[in-house]
């Protein structure tokens, strides 16, 4: 072993250890941000390691130092301009814009070393090792080409530019997307049998598998599949891994595609549903129509913003039941303001955060701390529960199937056994909603007939502002 | 490095990212899965090969450094979008308990 070898090897080492420290790290909320910093110095790490292994071994040519600058600048500027810009909202889609740029890179690393083999590729050329070469571009290809196509369809699916179409909820989807399994397949074992034109096959069935598999799937599931998503996309990068022989890439990609399996399945078990059905049930809504949730409301009483201000005035302990509606509405920094007048009236409010409120596990937490909510007055699910009956007025705002009573009381529903908030225990609910219409999972919500319920019809954003006109009126947090 | 110790090494990279997360507060599972989405973004390293040994391989070049792009978009702005998430939670001094 010469110097170089050695020193990036040490490089390596360290830059793995840091990576799982990291990951370790950003699963903790005291650790997390050094924890984040710690990976990213990491990464920089390994980018340092190889340059300084290549500059002390073959030397890096001039184009290539070109290629390279051009890449990393476009690149990373594009990443931060858009991490800056982007609003807190619409994290998930974002994630998934990031994680399919990932994929792509695997796919297209495997493409270029498919096309034009590199040097070093060349000089061994038993046949176990071309055999593995092919296998690992294969992999990588496939991975990488299906975490792209469904990273995008599942952005634009939470951006609203794409919606579920009809026949990807009929059986006729599994019959698609066995074709492109099956095209898949046929075309990985005809490169790996050495014909190289099939690699383009590869490339566009992997693509459409990609889309087909991820179209079918309501939006309410899509952070579920960002998740699986994110886990393909390591496990990409450990094929690319294989195909440029880095030990380095293998191990961080392995690393990301099991923790990635890991959080799926907690995200799955937050909404009460198997990854099995996530994937090949397709939207829920489509399926519980049929079941049950078609019932009608009987007891539905409205109620004018003048009324809910009133009994919120006369309250002593307030809840707030934040929902994706909420995020939505963008309407937590006026949410925030109203709990203030409340608060300065010395009345209690907490935020009560469902594991799965927004979709997205976490994702009122952070909609909130941007709204500079007191993070202590956020409670999880199982510590707000018990302190549901001692409540005066809960809020529910934009959050729909999180509060129905029906998962605890009716084994028929299809909510049956999901964890929910006992909303229905406080003296009195009120839920802003702008209709009628059923929550994700498409079916009735038995809290909207019982009699301590009253609904606000109005979008969040406006009921919100027209509350804190209502509660200026009433002198409410004015000293 | 032969085939079977990158499978080594491909098993216990696995095993270790299985043991990495085992309780995680629901809080932190946006800001863990985009931490880690930013970390898969690793594939950098397999462009930035591609790049040096294609030497005067055009098309190859080309195909390096826009796999390199994609894969920095992915690091650079899964990094600061984590940060971005990270430091709401941080910013009030009293979450430690």
């Amino acid at each position: 072993m010469n110097l170089p070898v050695i020193i990036k090897f040490v490089i390596d080492l360290l830059a793995v250890l840091l990576l799982a420290l990291g990951i370790k790290g950003l699963s903790k909320v005291k650790s997390a941000r050094d924890a984040n910093r710690l990976a990213a110095f990491a990464m920089s790490l390994s980018v340092v390691g190889l340059l300084s292994y290549y500059l002390g071994t073959s030397g890096i040519a001039i184009q290539s130092w070109i290629w390279i600058i051009i890449g990393s600048i476009i690149g990373s500027l594009f990443g931060a301009i858009l991490a800056k810009k982007v609003p807190m909202t619409s994290m998930p889609e974002t994630v998934a814009l990031f994680n399919g740029c990932g994929g792509m890179s695997s796919l297209l690393v495997a493409l270029g070393v498919a096309i034009f083999p590199i040097s070093n590729s060349v000089e061994n050329l038993d046949f176990f090792k071309s055999l593995i070469n092919e296998v690992s571009i294969s992999v990588s290809i496939f991975v990488g080409a299906i975490t792209f196509t469904g990273s995008i369809v599942a952005m634009a699916k939470l951006q609203g530019w794409l919606s579920t179409p009809g026949w990807t909820q009929s059986k006729v989807r599994h019959f698609v997307n066995i074709v492109f399994a099956v095209a898949s397949f046929i075309a990985f074992f005809d490169l790996i049998n050495g014909n190289s034109s099939s690699i383009w096959l590869l490339v566009i069935v992997s693509s459409l598998l990609g889309i087909g598999v991820t179209l079918p799937i309501g939006g309410a599931d899509m952070p579920v599949v960002i998740s699986l998503l994110n886990s393909y996309s390591g496990i990409a990068a450990a094929a690319a891994g294989f195909v440029v022989d880095s030990q380095l890439l293998i191990v961080a990609g392995a690393m990301v595609g099991a923790a990635g399996l890991i959080l799926t399945q907690v995200m799955c078990k937050g909404m009460n549903r198997s990854l099995v059905s996530v994937l090949f049930g397709g939207s829920l809504s489509a399926q519980s129509t049929a079941s049950s949730g078609s019932g009608e409301y009987t007891n539905i009483t409205s109620c004018s913003v003048e009324e809910c201000a009133l009994t919120l005035e006369a309250a002593n302990k307030v809840i707030i039941v934040p929902g994706y509606g909420l995020a939505v509405a963008q309407a937590q920094h006026t949410l925030r303001e109203v709990t203030k007048k409340l608060e300065q009236n010395g009345i209690e409010v907490v935020y009560a955060i469902h594991p799965v409120a927004g979709r997205m596990p976490g994702h009122m937490n952070v909609l909130l701390a941007e709204a500079d909510v007191p993070y202590e007055q956020l409670k999880e699910m199982d510590v707000v529960n018990p302190d549901f009956p001692a409540t005066d007025v809960v809020l529910v705002l934009g959050a729909n199937d999180v509060v129905n009573p029906q998962a605890k009381n009716d084994s028929s529903s299809p909510l049956y056994g999901m964890p929910v908030l006992d909303v229905q225990e406080a003296r009195t609910v009120f839920v802003i909603k702008r209709g009628m219409s059923a929550g994700y999972s498409g079916i009735k919500n038995d809290l909207f007939d019982l009699p301590n319920t009253s609904m606000v019809f109005g979008d969040a954003k406006k009921v919100l502002n027209d509350l804190i006109g209502e509660l200026k009126d009433l002198g409410v947090g004015e000293k | 490095m032969s085939f079977i110790s990158l499978l080594w090494v491909l098993l216990l990279g696995s095993l270790l990212g299985l043991e990495l997360i085992g309780k995680v507060p629901p809080t932190l599972h946006t800001p863990l899965m985009s931490g880690a989405n930013a970390i898969s973004g690793i594939t950098m390293l397999a462009a930035l090969t591609l790049i040096v040994k294609a030497e005067a391989n055009v098309p190859l070049l080309i195909i390096g450094s826009v796999s390199l792009g994609f894969a920095l978009f992915n690091v650079v702005g899964g990094f600061f979008v984590t940060d971005r998430m990270l430091a709401m939670f941080s910013r009030k001094p009293s979450n430690k308990k």
